[in-house]
């Protein structure tokens, strides 16, 4: 059964096409990974899945249903999160409050004036294994806007996290790291994906992670699919390799 | 909980005890300063008002430049029920609030959608329509002479009345019931899971949005509550003058919230108070020697901008924490 089918969808900017009739399937468990050299509409196309922008063409279901006009929200309650390529973090907050917010919204939480004395307990030790399963325990009083890159990047994927999720985006979570930072991350990342069988759609340019964690990879370039496969195929295509070596050069 | 936060814990518990102790007994030591009972029932009252402003502006990130049109709503709803109506404080300060709430109920329900300066004007333009009518409608509201001919009225409690007319300490002790009960309320709500919700609004709204927030109702609730505060205020100032004319609710009243807001640091819960301390101070004594009294509390605003941009209290925090 497929949780995410993304069905020939488009989006125009006036006369400029940054998506062109795309379509993509990811089975529950799956973690795929989208690349595509600067500009081919990976972030667009992850803007449409999660409802930040509307598609000019076709159609997008979550579970068989129908979400292609769908408020970001109401797919956040839909099971959907995701990150952003410059992160989006509360920096004035500790890193438990930015954790503990969405654990609060997950549990329905939103409007309440006051927390049973079970309840609050629930979400501070939920709270709680968040942190320590992102190695953030230890900064956990610590203004999140006051810590490296690399620790805002792993709290906003535990912010997303928290909501539970059912399908979790992650747009270019290793950018702007260095090598240590980019192995811990991808660390998480595999984490989430093997000891909780998370589907995952990842953004990603590092080369390294993307064929150490993918189990499919999907191929965008100006806007189109340019190819789909496994790791190996990817790897052995002339297409795929001419895209890039074409842009790079 | 590390040892670090527990102290800053029991240092905040510290602070309120402070807080609320000089409150207490402000009408006891006011005049040892040179002030009078009345200038601390006006402090207190302001202060409710910067601190219901700084619930929308400093804990959620909403800057409104119309605070003054639900302040002023406020004090004619207290002031025509009593003229018109029926001569009872607590009946008119429950309709001035009523008044005030429905009015931001609807008029937030239109420009929630609105962000940072757009807000900040159209909030503008609507506390200005409510100006315009209290001006105008001489004949209910006494124009520009303002509402007149309506004094408090004693609370009758059944057994016994508390005389909040004659006695300017009754006066204050009843301004620092509601302000109490605000104060609670509102300290409540921000520590709350919907209060935590506001928060993560002011610090960054597309995430809050993305973590599944209904930004626009969770901003509409945030402005409700903090005109619901504002509005009582408004009854409270009326009461204690005696008296309300059309400037409790125009545009430069507003400005005056804003600025209590930010002079005392609008990301502490207490700033507000300290910001309104400040400015009544300063009107009331700088006011006796020079009608320029505005422009003093220009620069002083000036430089706390410029210097501590987090207010007074902002700058008190941050030198302890050095």
């Amino acid at each position: 059964m497929t949780l995410l089918h993304v069905d020939n969808v488009s989006c125009h900017f006036g006369s400029l096409i940054a998506v062109n009739q795309v379509s993509l399937r990811v089975e529950p468990g799956e973690l795929r990974a989208v690349i595509g050299p600067n500009g081919a509409g990976k972030t667009t196309f992850f803007n449409l899945i999660s409802g930040f922008l509307p598609p000019t063409k076709g159609r997008i279901l979550l579970d068989e249903q129908d979400i292609t006009t769908l408020s970001p929200q109401r797919r956040v309650k839909l099971g959907m999160a995701r990150t952003f390529q410059i992160t989006e973090i509360f920096p004035e907050l500790t890193v438990r409050e930015n954790l503990r917010i969405p654990v609060e919204i997950a549990a329905g939480h939103q409007l309440s004036p006051f927390l049973s004395r079970s309840a609050a307990a629930r979400i501070a030790a939920e709270t709680e294994e968040l942190l320590e399963m992102s190695g953030l325990d230890k900064k956990a009083d610590r203004l999140v806007g006051e810590l490296s890159h690399g620790d805002q990047r792993a709290t906003e994927i535990m912010m997303s996290l928290a909501l539970k999720p059912r399908l979790l985006l992650l747009d270019e979570p290793t950018a702007g790291m260095g090598d240590q930072e980019t192995y811990d991350i991808s660390k998480l990342i595999r984490k989430l994906h093997r000891d909780r069988s998370m589907t995952i759609i990842l953004i990603e340019h590092d080369m390294r992670v993307v064929f150490n964690l993918a189990d499919r990879i999907m191929v965008l370039a100006e806007g189109a699919t340019l190819a789909e496969g496994t790791p190996a195929e990817i790897a052995a295509s002339e297409r795929v390799q001419a895209a890039y070596l074409g842009t790079a050069a | 909980m590390t040892s670090v936060s527990a102290s800053a814990d029991r240092n905040k518990q510290v602070w309120n005890v402070i807080v609320w102790l000089l409150l207490l007994t402000m009408p006891y030591w006011m005049p040892l300063t040179g002030g009078y009972t009345a200038l601390a029932s006006r402090v207190l009252v302001l202060a409710l008002a910067a601190m219901a402003l700084n619930f929308l502006l400093g804990f959620t990130g909403v800057l409104s430049f119309g605070h003054a049109a639900y302040f002023g709503l406020g004090a004619y709803g207290v002031g025509m029920t009593i003229k018109y109506l029926v001569p009872s404080t607590g009946l008119g300060i429950i309709v001035g609030i009523l008044i005030g709430t429905l009015a931001a109920a609807l008029i937030g329900a239109l420009i929630v959608k609105l962000r940072g300066v757009y807000f900040a004007m159209v909030t503008i333009a609507f506390g200005q329509v409510f100006y315009f009518i209290a001006f105008r409608w001489n004949s209910v509201t006494g124009g520009d002479d303002g509402l007149s001919g309506w004094r408090r009225v004693p609370i009758d409690l059944g057994f016994t009345q508390i005389d909040i007319l004659g006695n300017d300490k009754a006066f204050y002790y009843l301004v620092l019931f509601c302000f109490a009960l605000s104060a609670g309320a509102m300290a409540f709500i921000l520590k709350s899971p919907f209060g935590r919700t506001l928060l993560a609004i002011r610090e960054n709204e597309r995430r809050a949005r993305f973590l599944g927030i209904p930004v626009e109702r969770h901003i509409w609730l945030s402005f409700v509550i903090s005109c619901f505060f504002v509005s009582l205020a408004g009854a409270l100032y009326a009461l204690l003058n005696n008296f309300t004319d059309p400037r409790a609710l125009r545009w430069d009243q507003s400005g005056n919230f804003v600025i209590m807001a930010v002079l005392g640091g609008m990301r502490s819960f207490w700033g507000p108070l300290i910001g309104a301390v400040i400015f009544v101070v300063l009107q009331d004594y700088v006011s006796t020697q020079t009608e320029y009294w505005m422009s003093i509390i220009g620069i002083f605003f000036m430089a706390v901008v410029l210097f501590f941009p987090r207010g007074v209290l902002g700058m008190l925090k941050r030198k302890r924490a050095a």
